[in-house]
């Protein structure tokens, strides 16, 4: 069974897409440790850092895209997930930081010392143990999405209602994530970590790790979003998408699919954010910011929605465009990303990946006949 | 001139009063006793300190006040007292009899009346009594204030003398406060504590709290009654008026929520369009007051206190120009697809926000309050600004304007019958297209004005308009979409459960708990509170 449903999920594009994933895998180390420094093709050390920032931001994207693009349901509190993944990674690199923090206390970070805490909460228990945490990544997203979505989509909120309602939910979490009585560093976060799994994260090698793993999660967050999209569960949501009322009336329990793909999309941004934590060394309230949110949707909307290449595409696109922007003109960085919001909703309602396709089908049929699939509707 | 002579009169009977009470004064007369300062036992200055103090003069208080800053001085040659000041050529002599300057004399003639601790302390509580006879009234009320903080039992005579002698009401009754206030802490007969702490049960407040704590446990039982049931009384008092206090800033907050969401219920409660730049509109508001301050700073200063009411009609003209723009630029191409204008927007709101940092910079740009709205009220135990209140009354006005536009206008029938059936209205010959982009520049208007109130309590700077765009869009959606009514029900509950929440949540975790509950509630009613029904709803 799991072998058909494989043979289903990839067809002769997603191959390829996860091959090329696997090659910048290994690839991208080679050309950081064994091309020569003088040479044009080696990749400097930040670098490695950016494109594994990017690898987890284009996990982060496919997971908005398997519920935006696929079912319907345009998330706008989705970093709120991320940002919960980070966090509990985040506490794990803390308790790994021992009696290295400024204070030297074994158990209670640094901030808790600073705020006279004298015992460890409850809740931060557990989290010096790597699997307790590999598991924990997965799980406070997902019980976060399995909550508010059980409650959204079993009373139908829908459309633009469940987007401010998650607009509101991640803005509450950034409230809460303020208060130093959170018991999570409040405003400052999580930071000056050491090392995980007993390698420093200042070392490059473990960077390049980071990046290999962060890729790795990219192509199998890939394969699963490919099997979950090309199974009868994958029309049964596009169904959903495009006439959620029919499909209700057809029989089939929506509340349940849509629950089911948002907790599969929560998880996703949860690993996104754990991998991401340590390489950019931070992890702080204003991840969840409502504004970062919505920047992740732009990021699956250029690549293009419904089509999960385009979602990584777009996110590794976007945030490049981001670096460049602040390097070189950070006045006009904002100017960018706003028009390009428009000028994506205006002249792209498909994305860089529909242009692409309408492109090839114009060049083979000529230039009457268009795409002919049904553009997604809301 | 007028009110030189009444304090005169006012010091000639207060003085009439003290000196009638003491004989001995009149004897010894306030000259020789300020002779009797170059004394050198300190213990002996001591006393006619107390002596000059006691004679109720008003010519004691420059004169003690110089004492206890070292500036009293008097002549080697024939021991005459004088204030001093340090000049160049020496000291600028002043008489402490006349209050007139007497000319300059040097240094090494003259030599200080010097001062130890003990005799410092008894000028401090001397002085503080002193003053409660005071020509100035600011000067009386703030004495009364601090003996009611010391509650020295010594100053009870010289206090019931102000008391009697005082004139402004509101300074008698500070007074009569801090009178009980002694009485009640001492040992005078239990028929007078018991009427004082009957008067201070009426003052109430948490500085009488704090005074009658200790009496709850005094010896006699009746005065220890007496202050239980006092202390229950002000308790139950000020738990009313923590509870009208609330109400008051709930209200308060709501106006502001519905302010900046009014406009929204507009464009998106009307129209159906997500306008994420809609705190935009409000951040162009505030910016145009901004800029309409600056422009009559330097032009016409004397205008200033009129600038609110010169930036209103520019703000609703510019947001409005915007919006109307927006609509016609962009919006109209995205009707019918919510999630693709809510993305739109969100860049329209990044673009104006980094346009507006670019123009006028990142930090806040200060906005003054005219005159007007400065200062405060009080009601009761409340301390009220004006500004707040203005807004709750401002806030008001632009509900009520907005909708006897929407249901008395020709324009708000239109718009009426383009949401209710597009066609149908645009086969009766309006021209449906027009209307959208009024309305829309109608929503982003207001929600221009709103930026102009909004100015006056809040930072100007780009992201002001990001701080309210999720309330605003809570306070429409709890409210219920297309009902101008739930949005000012919406509003003021909103306001009002966060500010009861605040007490004992704390102001964050109170507006984590509103949101909650707001995210809680749309599962139950997803329509809102005064939601649309029948057949339009669902499409």
């Amino acid at each position: 069974m799991i072998s058909s449903m494989l043979i289903r999920a990839l067809d002769r594009n997603a191959l390829i897409v996860l091959l090329a994933l696997v090659a910048i895998a290994i690839a991208i180390p080679i050309l950081n440790i064994f091309v020569p420094v003088e040479s044009a093709f080696h990749l400097p050390d930040y670098m490695i850092q950016l494109l594994g920032k990017y690898m987890c931001y284009a996990l982060l994207a496919l997971s908005v895209d398997l519920i935006w693009g696929y079912a319907g349901i345009l998330s706008l509190g989705h970093g709120a997930f991320f940002a919960l993944g980070g966090y509990v990674m985040g506490m794990y690199l803390m308790r790994q930081i021992g009696t290295r923090g400024v204070y030297g206390n074994p158990v209670l970070p640094d901030f808790m010392v600073f705020l006279n805490w004298k015992e460890l909460p409850w809740y931060w228990l557990g989290f010096d143990n790597f699997f307790f945490v590999a598991f924990m990544i997965a799980l406070v997203p997902a019980i976060l999405a399995l909550v508010f979505g059980w409650f959204a989509f079993r009373s139908r909120v829908t459309g633009v209602y469940l987007s401010i309602i998650t607009q509101a939910m991640t803005y509450a979490l950034l409230l809460a994530f303020f208060r130093n009585d959170m018991g999570f560093g409040g405003n400052n976060g999580l930071t000056d970590f050491k090392d995980l799994l007993g390698f420093s994260v200042q070392e490059n090698s473990t960077k390049l790790v980071l990046f290999s793993a962060s890729t790795i999660a990219v192509a199998l967050g890939y394969l699963v979003s490919r099997i979950i999209v090309s199974s009868r569960l994958g029309k049964v949501l596009v169904s959903i998408r495009d006439a959620e009322s029919r499909t209700r009336f057809l029989g089939y329990k929506v509340e349940n699919y849509k629950l089911f793909i948002f907790v599969i999309s929560s998880i996703m941004a949860g690993i996104a954010g754990a991998l991401y934590v340590p390489q950019v060394g931070i992890i702080n309230p204003g991840e969840f910011a409502p504004a970062n949110s919505i920047e992740i949707v732009i990021w699956v909307a250029v690549g293009g929605r419904g089509t999960l290449i385009g979602a990584i595409i777009g996110a590794i696109l976007v945030n490049y465009a981001k670096t460049w922007f602040t390097g070189a003109l950070p006045e006009y960085w904002l100017f960018a990303l706003g028009g390009l919001f428009i000028a994506t909703t205006l002249f792209l309602p498909k994305g860089l990946v529909g242009l692409v396709a309408s492109l090839r089908l114009r060049e083979r049929f000529g230039p009457k006949q268009s795409s002919s699939t049904p553009a997604p509707a809301e | 001139m007028f009110k030189s002579i009444s304090h005169l009169l006012l010091l000639l009977l207060t003085g009439f009063i003290i000196i009638g009470n003491s004989q001995p004064l009149r004897a010894e007369g306030f000259a020789p006793l300020v002779e009797q300062l170059t004394q050198k036992s300190f213990n002996k200055k001591i006393k006619v300190v107390r002596k000059i103090a006691a004679s109720g003069e008003s010519r004691a208080i420059p004169l003690l006040t110089a004492l206890t800053e070292g500036k009293l001085y008097f002549r080697k040659n024939d021991k005459k007292v004088f204030i001093t000041a340090a000049g160049e050529n020496g000291y600028s002599l002043l008489d402490p009899l006349t209050g007139k300057a007497v000319g300059i004399s040097a240094t090494t003639e003259m030599k200080k009346i010097k001062t130890n601790n003990k005799l410092r302390r008894t000028l401090n509580s001397l002085l503080g009594v002193l003053t409660l006879l005071s020509p100035d009234p600011a000067t009386r009320l703030k004495s009364a204030k601090s003996v009611f903080q010391s509650r020295d039992i010594k100053t009870l005579p010289v206090l019931k003398k102000a008391i009697a002698a005082e004139t402004l009401p509101h300074i008698k009754k500070e007074m009569l406060t801090t009178q009980a206030a002694i009485v009640a802490g001492s040992d005078q007969p239990s028929s007078d504590r018991l009427a004082a702490i009957r008067h201070l049960r009426n003052v109430g407040g948490n500085d009488v709290l704090a005074l009658l704590t200790p009496l709850a446990t005094d010896k006699s039982a009746d005065i220890a009654t007496a202050a239980q049931v006092a202390i229950k009384a002000i308790n139950n008092e000020q738990a009313v008026w923590g509870a009208f206090q609330n109400v008051i800033y709930g209200i308060s907050l709501g106006s502001v929520l519905l302010l900046a969401a009014i406009g929204l219920a507009i464009t998106f409660g009307v129209m159906g369009v997500i306008n994420m730049a809609h705190g935009e509109m409000v951040m162009i508001g505030a910016y145009v007051t901004f800029m309409v301050q600056e422009v009559i700073r330097n032009a016409a200063p004397w205008l200033f206190d009129y600038s609110l009411l010169i930036a209103l009609p520019l703000a609703f003209l510019t947001a409005g120009a915007i919006g109307f723009a927006l609509e016609r630029g962009l919006i109209r191409f995205l009707y019918g697809r919510p999630l693709e204008t809510l993305l739109a927007t969100w860049g329209v709101s990044l673009i104006l926000q980094q346009a507006t940092r670019t123009i006028f910079g990142p930090n806040n740009r200060e906005v003054g309050n005219p005159s007007w709205m400065s200062g405060s009220t009080e009601i009761g135990h409340l301390a009220l600004t004006w500004n707040r209140l203005y807004i709750i009354v401002f806030a008001l006005a632009v509900f009520a304007a907005l909708f006897f536009v929407m249901r008395k206008t020709t324009f708000g029938l239109q718009m009426r019958a383009v949401v209710q059936n597009r066609q149908m209205a645009g086969s009766m010959g309006i021209k449906t297209k027009w209307v959208d982009a009024l309305t829309f520049g109608l929503g982003s208007g207001i929600a221009g004005i709103a930026g102009v109130a909004l100015s006056q309590i809040d930072n100007v700077s780009p992201n002001l308009g990001q701080a309210y765009i999720v309330d605003s869009f809570m306070v429409v959606v709890f409210g219920g979409v297309g009902n101008l009514w739930g949005t000012l029900v919406g509003a003021f509950s909103l306001g009002i459960a966060n500010k009861f929440l605040e007490p004992y949540a704390g102001a964050v975790l109170g507006k984590i708990l509103v949101l909650v509950f707001i995210i809680l509630f749309i599962q139950k009613r997803p329509r809102g509170l005064f939601a649309l029904k029948g057949r339009a709803v669902e499409s």
